[in-house]
């Protein structure tokens, strides 16, 4: 393709740049552009939970610390992970995560299943100090988390920053935060943000179709008292 | 993926490989040494405009065969699923199949012998103990014996009791453990007094009269729990004073606190992170821990 083309194009760098922009987008557009506009990855995962005002504290210590410089919090969707962690991550857990802390470092484990697995107390003792519960551990300890008060201000700010890209925190939320990290330490609100990190778990009432007898004939309302608890009895052990 | 996206995605993939074959063929033509690029340097240094070398050319072309085939075989072409019909979450669950069905097969050989019977056999035992490892081991270390806050398993001394039923019970369902705290209402000098008491609960030398003088109190404050001879309660997890064993702490000081300021401990509980035979192997576990004499 020695035409006049060719010519044009290898003798106006301008001209090249543009078409190698052009040419290089593609990928892009064909990998990332449709995934803002998934349901998968915009939508919240059935029973996803909005963080409380201590949490949004807590994962702000996280990214501050750089938790994430160490652990990830993304089981990948392979039977070893899974095996260890619990269930594989999916994208609707983080939609309200800004920025993901999906990460790509794991020096510790991961964390995306951490909730609960831990009383608070023994993450208390192994945050300021690993050795004395895990005495193999490597993790730096992080003391002066409990030595520091939460400022109200930073938690109301963040959580108008989170609400600005997307999160659902409504007005009430915000005006409710100052009071409810009231005398709560770094160290408690990390902690909570940690307890938190885990499955989202759907609340059962979502989940279980309304009684059939209540949705097809609203007019035998005396007799549906009692399919509707055993309805709910019979579901609950699913989840 | 709705279908202007479906369209959107497709369209460009097949237009980009269709493109990079019209680039590369539209570069494979002529022959060596037939046409220069035009440009001359010192008078009559000529550049050849030779075509793309033919095993480059059919490296390219092995490149596109393979991504045509990718995108036929598997999930990628906009919402086209692919003909092998992979999905990531098929793999995962085949996976996870056939890794069950190895952990059955092994759980199989135990058959269904209880803990106790369990705590006999060292291949049960290797398997609890890699359950422990892997679950157990960040609260009460890799040997079992605890932290401060955190039981020693591999002693004789259990807070909920040691019976093969009890220890499935903890693992089970957690047990949360309150000691309250009697900073408010204990009067400071006899607050001294039951400090050193309970510090000193079996020490024949210790002052009688500061014992009695504590022991009053703590038949009223104490008793209920802890029982009024000190043994502690399993049903409560109220730990056994007599002894020299001291789960927050046995020094003066770390006693003054858990009196006055109380503790909190908490297991959380393992119904829904372990399967019925991870807990029956671990049980069988930690309960021979304490068998041997």
């Amino acid at each position: 393709m020695s035409g006049p083309l060719h010519d044009k194009i290898e003798r106006n760098i301008g001209l090249m740049g543009i078409l190698i922009a052009v040419a290089i987008s593609f990928g892009g557009l064909v990998e990332i552009l449709p995934l803002m506009h998934q349901s998968s990855t915009t939508q919240p995962a059935p029973g996803l939970k909005i963080r409380t005002p201590l949490e949004v504290a807590g994962r702000d210590v996280y990214l501050r610390e750089g938790c994430y410089n160490c652990h990830s919090q993304m089981v990948r969707s392979l039977h070893e992970e899974v095996m260890r962690y619990g269930p594989a991550s999916t994208a609707g857990e983080s939609v309200w995560d800004h920025p993901f802390q999906w990460g790509s470092k794991r020096t510790g484990p991961d964390l995306a299943r951490v909730g609960g697995r831990y009383s608070d107390d023994w993450h208390r003792i192994h945050l300021k100090n690993p050795r004395d519960v895990v005495p193999e551990s490597n993790m730096p300890g992080y003391p002066w988390l409990a030595a520091t008060p939460l400022k109200a201000e930073d938690v109301v700010a963040e959580m108008r920053a989170l609400s600005r890209v997307g999160v659902p925190f409504t007005e009430q939320d915000i005006a409710a935060a100052p009071a409810a990290v009231q005398g709560y330490t770094e160290m408690d609100a990390l902690i909570a943000f940690l307890q938190s990190l885990k499955v989202p778990k759907p609340e059962v009432p979502a989940v279980v179709p309304p009684p059939a007898p209540e949705a097809t004939a609203p007019a035998e309302q005396p007799a549906e008292g009692e399919p509707a608890p055993a309805a709910a009895e019979t579901a609950a052990p699913a989840q | 993926m709705n279908a202007p996206w479906h369209w959107f995605i497709a369209v460009i993939a097949v237009a980009s490989i269709i493109g990079c074959l019209w680039l590369l063929f539209s570069n494979a033509r002529g022959a060596p040494g037939e046409s220069t690029t035009g440009h001359v340097w010192d008078d009559d240094l000529r550049e050849y405009n030779n075509p793309l070398p033919r095993w480059w050319l059919n490296m390219f072309i092995l490149t596109v065969v393979f991504g045509v085939g990718y995108l036929v075989y598997y999930p990628g072409l906009g919402a086209f699923t692919g003909k092998s019909g992979w999905t990531q979450e098929k793999q995962l669950a085949e996976r996870m199949a056939v890794v069950k069905a190895k952990r059955q097969a092994v759980y199989a050989t135990l058959g269904d012998r209880d803990v106790a019977a369990l705590a006999k056999d060292p291949a049960a035992l290797s398997l609890g103990r890699e359950v422990f490892l892997n679950n157990c081991a960040g609260c009460h270390g890799a040997d079992a014996h605890g932290a401060r806050g955190f039981p020693n398993l591999a002693d004789k001394d259990w807070l909920y009791g040691g019976t093969p039923e009890a220890i499935v019970a903890s693992i089970s369902n957690g047990r949360q453990g309150q000691m309250p705290f009697f900073n408010a209402t204990l009067d400071p000098k006899v607050a001294d007094d039951l400090i050193d008491t309970v510090k000193h609960w079996s020490d024949p030398k210790f002052s009688p009269e500061r014992r009695e003088n504590a022991m009053k109190t703590f038949a009223i404050t104490c008793a209920a729990c802890h029982g009024a001879d000190g043994k502690g309660n399993p049903y409560i997890g109220a730990p056994n004073l007599t002894d020299n064993i001291w789960l927050h702490g046995g020094s003066r000081e770390k006693i003054r606190e858990t009196i006055l300021f109380g503790r909190k401990s908490s297991m959380p509980a393992h119904k829904d992170i372990l399967s019925a035979d991870d807990i029956r192997v671990v049980s069988s576990y930690v309960y021979s821990l304490s068998q041997n004499p």
